[in-house]
């Protein structure tokens, strides 16, 4: 499972940085040297490419796993490396933005998009399939969640776009619901299709506020 | 009776019914829905308003139902899970009620990347089967979704669509089923150019005694021009255009009157299919066409019901 990311275009870099001059690029040795989006090499190449819009990094580092709090010595030498600078570009997760922004004052500044937690289907080809709503379907589905793998999240699809397998969206993303009937036919299930799956409940998910949990 | 609807009444009376889609306009003139109405009133027993079709802002379908409603017709008022929680939903179902609305079409909705507002954020937070369950269960139990009671009655006589043309070809009578089964009392079927695919869908449907239980009217869609016929043979996912119509209509003289002439065929030979009990005229931005057409096809006038 990875964090999947995607840089950000450099114009809106550039505007969220906004008069900050004196940078700091921070990537992340997880998802993102995985993915080729925040490594050692893109963290160069980010500091490269802010030089020449006239900006000057101070210096970069590619943190081990943004995500994970430092240990008390690594964070105190992290921040005397940042010291000077007047903004932070985390090449990472949200999640890792947030987590270097715990450690400074200073706006910390995505410079990639998270656009979701994916599985490794193939050699580097990832796929969503759990959109976390924290009421899970899959017992009902084939073990394929409707949600996710549905363009409309139907939970009794397929609906009348779904052309050869293919979504309606784009004939390149194959139809959830074609995948749960498949998988159904696979299983001798395809009797569960008659039954009407009821309203879901989305208040364990993003629709019912920020979501935290604690380790008893 | 359920709602006691003009189209509620003609199906239950074993007539062929004709309902008429009406598209309300861009903008909000009421005039706009009104004219339409009263060109297309003795051509139909009911009148269909979208919903937003295909993602594109136009006037809501509660409103143009509502002017409809005044000029004395019987509006289905289509009702789409794309743009409105269970809340909204809900609460327009009761709007309806107030304004005397009887007839509710229940769908998913285009996705909004088809529209013109392809970066807005789609809600879906229920799907056309619950929605006829919703209904049902806000008709025949007087309860919301919650099991909150409702103050007072929602007749409604509840439809759905489904599209014979999309796949799994072999799944398509069980989602119909599904929709029965959740409450649908008429369903209306995507546009039928190729008869003999829809007659063996209808077959299905029949062998599984559905048509017993649900009046089932048959989409038809006027086509006025060769690009239009390529373009939804091509473009609209779902519908499927043989491609010997297509070549009819590039060999004619008079593409317009061939279009018609194809159409007449067509209600023609899904009149004979059992199990369907009327149909559904779609003429996208050509409502002008459907008393013609509706004439020509012997089926004026409409029963006084």
């Amino acid at each position: 499972m990875k964090s999947i990311t995607a840089q950000k275009p450099l114009d809106e870099l550039l505007e969220n940085l906004g008069k900050a001059k004196m940078l700091f690029v921070v990537g992340c040795g997880t998802c993102p040297t995985v993915l080729g989006t925040g490594g050692v090499e893109q963290v160069s190449s980010l500091a490269e490419e802010l030089r020449k819009k006239g900006k000057q990094v101070k210096g970069s580092m590619v943190l081990p796993v943004a995500c994970e709090p430092l240990p008390l010595d690594a964070r105190r030498e992290f921040i005397s490396s940042v010291k000077g600078a007047e903004a932070v570009l985390v090449m990472s997760c949200a999640y890792g933005v947030r987590a270097v922004a715990d450690y400074l004052e200073i706006p910390v500044l995505p410079a990639l998009n998270t656009l979701f937690v994916g599985r490794e289907v193939g050699p580097g080809v990832f796929v969503e399939e759990c959109s976390q709503c924290g009421d899970c379907v899959l017992a009902l589905t084939g073990g394929i969640c409707p949600i996710t793998m549905c363009a409309k999240s139907l939970f009794n699809g397929p609906c009348g776009g779904s052309v050869a397998g293919k979504c309606e969206i784009n004939t390149e993303v194959p139809c959830g619901w074609q995948l749960i009937i498949d998988r159904l036919a696979t299983l001798g299930r395809l009797s569960q299709l008659e039954e009407i799956i009821p309203f879901h409940n989305w208040s364990t998910s993003p629709a019912g506020g920020p979501r935290r949990y604690s380790i008893e | 009776m359920k709602a006691g609807t003009n189209l509620e009444r003609v199906l239950e009376a074993g007539q062929f019914a004709v309902t008429a889609e009406i598209g309300p306009p861009k903008g909000g003139s009421a005039k706009v829905i009104a004219s339409k109405g009263e060109m297309l009133a003795h051509a139909a027993d009911a009148f269909n308003v979208t919903d937003n079709q295909t993602a594109v802002v136009r006037m809501c379908s509660l409103s143009a139902c509502g002017i409809l409603k005044q000029l004395g017709l019987d509006p289905v008022m289509q009702m789409l899970c794309r743009d409105k929680n269970r809340i909204g939903l809900q609460s327009d179902v009761l709007g309806a009620v107030a304004l005397g609305i009887g007839n509710l079409l229940c769908l998913t909705g285009d996705h909004v990347k088809f529209g013109n507002h392809p970066s807005s954020k789609i809600v879906f937070d229920i799907d056309s089967v619950q929605l006829i369950a919703a209904v049902k269960m806000m008709r025949d139990e007087g309860l919301f979704i919650s099991g909150e009671e409702i103050a007072g009655p929602t007749p409604m006589f509840i439809g759905a669509v489904e599209n014979p043309y999309a796949d799994p070809f072999e799944f398509r009578t069980t989602r119909l089923a599904k929709k029965v089964k959740a409450g649908a009392d008429f369903i209306q079927t995507q546009a039928i150019f190729d008869v003999g695919k829809f007659a063996r869908w209808m077959k299905e449907i029949c062998d599984r005694g559905l048509d017993e239980q649900v009046h089932i009217l048959a989409g038809i869609i006027p086509v006025k021009a060769v690009g239009m016929a390529r373009y939804m043979r091509d473009y609209v996912s779902g519908v499927e255009i043989p491609d010997e119509m297509i070549q009819r209509l590039e060999g004619a003289k008079d593409v317009q009157e061939e279009g018609i002439q194809i159409i007449l065929e067509i209600i023609e030979e899904v009149k004979l299919i059992p199990g369907v009990h009327g149909v559904h005229i779609q003429a996208v931005g050509w409502e002008k066409i459907v008393p013609e057409i509706v004439e020509r096809a012997g089926l004026l006038p409409r029963p006084m019901m």
